[in-house]
C-alpha cells in the first residue's frame, strides 16, 4: 500500500543583520567634561549635564567624532561632510534629559564594509572570506543603567553620556558562524584602531540582531524578529542559531512568524518575547537645536587616516606573501597588535620570518601570559631577540639552552650573549681540535660501533654520539658531532 | 533726577556706579535701600520669587571691602541685580515659575550668573515670570500673578515680568531676563524701562532654564539705555559650556554711545504699522519716529513680506523644542514627585499633571504633535524654511537701512485676566517674535505714556551682532527723553 508523498518542506535561508553598539574610549563623556568609566560608585561620574538639570547644555567632545572618524576610514565608509546632531525622544529612566543625542538622517559615516573569515578546512588552513557590507554608523550618547530591586528600581548615570557607535550592517549574515566572524572581526578593528576595548562584559560592545527567513529563492525578506542581550560572541552565534531553528520550525509547520523583539538567554539557551511591534516608538527626531553642525573637512580626515593602523586581514595577507609564514603563525599575529608590530621590528633587524614568528608565538607569549603582560610591556627588545636568533643560527648556543637564554632575557632585559656568558650556556667550540679529539676517542672506545657502521647500519653512529656530548658536557652541537663523526669514520 | 535728590534705589546703575567709585555710597548702603524697598512694595506688587537679604548684604560688604582695597571690578561693582528664576544662582531657588521645581536648589551658577559675579554685582532676588517662560503676562507663574508698577491690576507683561516690575519699582538698579519671542522687549515696553535682547549667541544660555533652545537669549533691563549697554558689556561673549555662542570679538558697548552718533537710516516696516496697534501706542512711536528725524535720521517705510507667518512658525519651532526641553521634568531625579506612585507610568503621568500648568501642557502636547510621524514635514520642516524666509527679509531690508523701528507692543498693559484666550495672549508677542526667528538684537525703549499712564516703547532691530550700533541709537533718543527715570506712584 502506498501513501502519497508527504509535500517537499520549503527550504529556507536565514538574512541577518547585527546592529553593534560600541562605546568609544575617551576620557571624558561625549557632550561633558566628567569623566568616563566603569566600575564606579553609582552616580559619581555625573555633573549638571549628564543629570540633565534645568539649565545644562551639551557641548560636543571632538575626541568621540575622531573615533567614529577613524572607525568610518577603517571601514572604508563614506564620511559626511558635516556632522549633525537630533534628539531622538522617548521616556526611560535612564535616559537623564528623556532624549537621547543620535544622528538620525546624517550619520557619519555610510557604507563600507567589515571583512570575515569563516573557519577553514582545517585549522592551518585560511577559510573562505566575505565582505559584510554595512548601512552605516552613527554616534549616539550612552543611557545610564537601571537595577531592579523587589520594591524598587535604582538608577546610576555613571554609564549615561558616555561615546557610542552604532554600527548598523546590512541584512547580509547568513548563519550565526558568520555572525561570529563577523563580530571578531569588527572587534578587533575597533581594538587595534586604538577606538574601543570591546569588553563585552563590562558592555563596550553590544549586539542587537535582526533574523528573518526567506524561501531559498526568494529576493524578498521574511518577517523580522530582533534578538536583544546578546553578551557574548558565542551567545550571538548561539543565539541566532536558535532563532533560525525556532523560525524554520514553525514555517515548516505552516505558521506565521510574529514580528516581535525576543530576549536570548545564552545559559539556558532559550528565547522569549520581550514586545511585540505594536508597541514601537514614535522617537520625534528633529535637529538638536543646543549643537551646532561641525564640518568633517579633507584635512581632519586625513590626519585620522595616518593614525590608522593596517587591517588584520590586509595584514596577513601581506605576511603570507612577504614573509612565507605558515598560515596558521598569521593567524596568531595579526589578531594581537602590539605582537605583530614586534614582529615586524624583530623581522625589520634581519631576522628569519619563520623564526621569529616561532620565538614570538610560543616563547614570547607563554612569557607574556604568565606574567600578565602586554607585548608592549616585554624587556626582551626586538634587537635581543634578533640576537639571540643568530647565537642560535650560528650555533654558538643551542636550541634547548637558548630557551633558558630566552626566560631569562624576559625576566631582566639583558642582552642574550651576556646572559650565554653569565650562565656558561654557550656550545662548544666547534673549530678546536677539541671535539675531534672527542670523537676519535669514541670511534676507539667502541670498535664495535664503528665497525657496523662503516658495514652500512647508519644508526650505529649514534652509539658513539653519547660519550662525546658527555665529553662535551651537553654543549655540543649535534649536527657538528654528527659531521665530525660521520667524516672520521669515513677517513679513518 | 539727579543723584542728589534720587533715592538710591532709583538710581541708574551708571549714577550709582559714578556715587560707590566717589565713596559717595556704598554698596551695603545701595543693597539694603533696594531690600528695603522690595519689602516695601513686595506685598502688592509680588515680582519677586525668593531673596537671599544676608547673601546680599554679605556680597556687597564684599564689594565694600575689594574697594576699599583699591580693587573696584569695574562698574557692576557693588551693584544689586535681580535675575529672573530661569537662571541658574548656586545654592539658590531655580524654579522657572512652575511647581515642578518648586523645591529645586540649582547646585550650580549659569554662566551669565558667574560673570556677573565676576563682575562684582550683588545678586539680589529671583523675579517671578511666566512658568518656563511660556506667556506674556507672567500669569502663568504657578505661585502668584506680578502687578504693573504703574497699575497694580495690570499685567507687567511677560514671560520676565517680574524682573522689569522689580526694577521699574526699585527692587534692583538693573535686571537679567529672557527672551524667547518678546519676553524682555515685552515687559519692558509695559513697565517704561529699557530691555535688550542680544542676538541669538551673543549671550551664553548655561544654566538658562531652556524653553525654546533655538530661540531663548538673555539679556538686560536697565533703567537707561546705558545702563543696559554696562550689563551687556559684563555678560556677553563666547562661552565654550554653550556650542550656539558666538566667538564675536569683544566690543565696548558703553564706549559705543559715547561715539558721535551719525545721522543713521531707521526702516518702518509697513507690516508693524497695521490692524491691532492701539492708537495711543502708535503716536508714542510716532513721536519717536519724529524725534529721529529731527536728529537727522532717514526714515523709510520698508517691508518685511513674510511678517504674517511669524506666529505660526514660532508656535511650531518654539513648542517642538519645549516639548522635547521639558521631557527631563521627569520626577525621576529631581522636581515634583507625585505621592505613591504604582509604577513608572503612573508616576510620569501624575508627576508631569501635577506639575506643570495648563499653557506648559498646551505647547508640550502642540510641539509634541508637530514633530510627529507624518506630521514633521508639514509643520517642522515648513517652519523652518518660513524663519529661513524670516530672516531673509529682515536682511534685505537692512541693506537699505541700520535698524527697524516698530512698537514692541501693540497696546499698553492690560488687565489681569483681561486676556483668557491663548490666541489672544500670543497677538501680545506679534512685533517681537520676528526678531527671535531671525537671531537679532532688538531692544525695547520707553517713549512715553498713555493718557491712562501706562508705559509705551518702541522696539529698535538691529542687524546680526550690531548691539553697539543699535545701544547708541537707542542711546541717541534715550538720553534726551530718559523715560526709564520716571517713577510709579507706588
Amino acid at each position: 500500500m502506498s501513501t502519497p508523498a508527504a509535500p517537499q518542506p520549503a527550504s529556507y535561508e536565514a538574512v541577518i543583520g547585527l546592529e553593534v553598539h560600541v562605546q568609544i574610549r575617551t576620557r571624558s563623556k561625549v557632550f561633558t567634561r566628567v569623566a568616563a568609566g566603569y566600575g564606579y560608585e553609582p552616580n559619581t561620574l555625573t555633573d549638571p549635564v549628564v543629570l540633565a538639570l534645568p539649565g545644562a547644555l551639551p557641548v560636543m567632545n571632538r575626541a568621540a567624532l575622531d573615533a567614529i572618524i577613524k572607525a568610518g576610514l577603517l571601514l572604508g565608509c563614506e564620511i559626511a561632510p558635516v556632522c549633525k546632531w537630533d534628539r531622538k525622544n522617548y521616556f526611560y529612566p535612564d535616559s537623564p534629559k528623556n532624549y537621547q543625542i543620535s544622528q538620525y538622517d546624517a550619520p557619519v559615516c555610510r557604507g563600507g564594509s567589515v571583512e570575515i573569515e569563516l573557519p577553514g578546512p582545517a585549522r592551518n588552513l585560511m577559510g573562505e572570506h566575505k565582505r559584510i557590507p554595512l548601512t552605516r554608523i552613527h554616534l549616539e550618547e550612552d543611557v545610564g543603567k537601571l537595577n531592579h530591586g523587589a520594591t524598587e528600581s535604582l538608577v546610576d548615570y555613571n554609564r549615561a553620556g558616555t561615546p557610542l557607535m552604532e554600527i548598523v550592517s546590512e541584512p547580509a549574515l547568513q548563519s550565526g558562524e558568520e555572525a561570529y566572524a563577523y563580530l571578531t572581526s569588527l572587534r578587533a578593528t575597533m581594538v587595534q584602531g586604538g577606538i574601543s576595548d570591546c569588553d563585552m562584559e563590562k558592555g563596550q560592545l553590544r549586539c542587537d540582531a535582526n533574523i528573518s527567513l526567506r524561501p531559498v529563492g526568494s529576493t524578498t525578506l521574511g518577517t523580522k524578529v530582533e534578538l536583544k542581550n546578546l553578551n557574548s560572541i558565542s551567545f550571538v552565534r548561539d543565539g541566532i542559531e536558535h532563532e533560525i531553528r525556532r523560525q524554520r520550525s514553525i514555517l515548516e509547520r505552516g505558521g506565521r512568524i510574529t514580528q516581535e523583539t525576543r530576549d536570548y538567554d545564552g545559559m539556558t539557551g532559550t528565547s522569549q518575547s520581550l514586545r511585540s511591534k505594536e508597541e514601537a516608538h514614535d522617537y520625534r527626531y528633529f535637529p538638536d537645536p543646543d549643537l551646532m553642525p561641525v564640518v568633517i573637512d579633507a584635512a581632519w580626515q586625513e590626519r585620522l587616516r595616518a593614525e590608522c593602523p593596517e587591517l588584520p586581514f590586509d595584514r596577513q595577507r601581506r605576511f603570507l606573501a612577504d614573509y612565507q609564514m605558515p598560515f596558521t603563525q598569521t593567524s596568531v599575529l595579526v589578531w594581537d597588535r602590539p605582537l605583530a608590530d614586534y614582529f615586524e621590528a624583530v623581522v625589520r633587524l634581519g631576522a628569519a620570518p619563520q623564526a621569529a614568528g616561532n620565538w614570538i608565538i610560543n616563547d614570547l607569549r607563554r612569557e607574556l601570559a604568565a606574567a600578565g603582560l602586554d607585548p608592549a610591556a616585554s624587556r626582551v627588545s626586538p634587537a635581543n631577540l634578533v640576537a639571540l636568533l643568530r647565537l642560535v643560527d650560528s650555533g654558538a648556543v643551542l636550541n634547548a639552552a637558548a630557551k633558558e637564554v630566552f626566560v631569562e632575557m624576559f625576566a631582566t632585559g639583558d642582552s642574550p650573549d651576556a646572559i650565554a656568558d653569565r650562565r656558561g650556556l654557550r656550545a662548544a667550540p666547534t673549530d678546536s681540535g677539541e671535539l675531534e679529539n672527542w670523537c676519535r676517542d669514541a670511534i676507539a672506545g667502541n670498535a664495535k660501533a664503528a665497525a657496523e657502521f662503516r658495514s652500512g647500519k647508519d644508526g650505529a653512529i649514534n652509539a658513539l654520539k653519547g660519550p662525546v656530548m658527555k665529553a662535551a658536557k651537553g654543549k655540543a652541537n649535534p649536527k657538528v658531532v654528527d659531521e665530525t663523526l660521520r667524516r672520521l669514520l669515513a677517513t679513518g | 533726577m539727579t543723584s542728589s535728590t534720587t533715592p538710591l534705589h532709583y538710581l541708574s546703575l551708571a549714577e550709582a556706579t559714578a556715587a560707590l567709585a566717589a565713596g559717595r555710597v556704598s554698596s551695603a548702603e545701595l543693597t539694603d535701600a533696594v531690600i528695603a524697598r522690595a519689602e516695601a512694595v513686595e506685598p502688592r506688587l509680588r515680582a519677586l520669587l525668593s531673596a537671599d537679604p544676608a547673601s546680599a548684604r554679605a556680597q556687597a560688604q564684599a564689594s565694600d571691602a575689594r574697594r576699599a582695597g583699591g580693587g573696584s571690578l569695574g562698574p557692576l561693582d557693588g551693584i544689586p541685580i535681580g535675575l529672573k528664576d530661569v537662571i541658574a544662582v548656586r545654592d539658590q531657588p531655580l524654579t522657572a515659575g512652575s511647581r515642578m521645581l518648586e523645591k529645586f536648589i540649582s547646585p550650580y551658577d549659569a554662566t551669565v550668573t558667574r560673570r556677573l559675579r565676576e563682575a562684582g554685582a550683588v545678586l539680589y532676588g529671583r523675579h517671578n515670570c511666566d512658568e518656563f517662560a511660556m506667556g506674556s503676562s507672567t500669569e502663568n507663574s504657578a505661585f502668584h500673578p506680578t502687578g504693573n508698577p504703574w497699575a497694580l491690576d495690570r499685567v507687567p507683561g511677560g514671560s520676565s515680568g517680574g524682573s522689569a516690575a522689580a526694577l521699574a519699582a526699585g527692587e534692583a538698579l538693573a535686571t537679567l531676563g529672557s527672551d524667547t519671542g518678546g519676553s524682555i522687549r515685552q515687559p519692558a515696553a509695559l513697565c517704561g524701562v529699557v530691555g535688550l535682547k542680544p542676538t541669538y549667541g551673543r549671550v551664553s544660555r548655561f544654566g538658562l532654564v531652556a524653553y525654546a533652545s533655538s530661540l531663548d537669549q538673555i539679556g538686560p533691563f536697565g533703567r537707561t539705555v546705558e545702563d543696559v549697554a554696562l550689563v551687556l558689556q559684563a555678560i556677553a561673549g563666547h562661552d565654550e559650556r554653550d556650542s550656539t555662542s558666538v566667538g564675536a570679538a569683544p566690543e565696548d558697548f558703553a564706549a559705543a554711545l559715547a561715539a558721535p552718533s551719525a545721522p543713521r537710516r531707521l526702516g518702518l516696516p509697513r507690516e508693524y504699522f497695521g490692524e491691532g496697534l492701539d492708537p495711543e501706542v502708535a503716536v508714542a512711536v510716532e513721536r519717536a519716529v519724529t524725534h529721529y528725524r529731527e536728529l537727522g535720521c532717514e526714515v523709510r517705510e520698508v517691508s518685511l513680506p513674510h511678517t504674517p507667518y511669524c506666529l505660526d512658525t514660532y508656535y511650531v519651532l518654539a513648542t517642538a523644542e519645549a516639548s522635547s526641553n521639558l521631557a527631563r521634568y521627569d520626577g525621576i531625579r529631581y522636581g515634583h514627585r507625585c505621592a505613591a506612585p504604582r509604577d513608572l507610568h503612573d508616576l510620569y503621568f501624575r508627576s508631569r499633571a501635577e506639575g506643570f500648568g495648563a499653557e506648559v501642557k498646551r505647547r508640550i502636547i502642540l510641539g509634541t504633535y508637530v514633530l510627529s510621524s507624518g506630521y514633521y514635514d508639514a509643520y517642522y520642516l515648513r517652519a523652518q524654511k518660513v524663519r529661513t524666509l524670516v530672516r531673509q527679509d529682515f536682511l534685505r531690508a537692512f541693506e537699505q537701512v541700520d535698524a527697524l523701528l516698530t512698537p514692541t507692543s501693540p497696546i499698553p498693559a492690560f488687565r489681569r485676566g483681561e486676556k483668557a484666550n491663548p490666541l489672544a495672549m500670543y497677538l501680545c508677542d506679534i512685533y517681537t517674535i520676528g526678531a527671535n526667528l531671525a537671531g537679532l538684537p532688538a531692544m525695547s525703549v520707553p517713549c512715553g505714556f498713555s493718557r491712562a499712564g501706562l508705559p509705551v516703547g518702541f522696539q529698535l532691530i538691529g542687524k546680526p551682532l550690531g548691539e553697539s550700533e543699535l545701544l547708541a541709537i537707542g542711546h541717541a533718543y534715550d538720553r534726551v527723553h530718559q523715560w526709564g527715570r520716571r517713577h510709579p506712584n507706588l
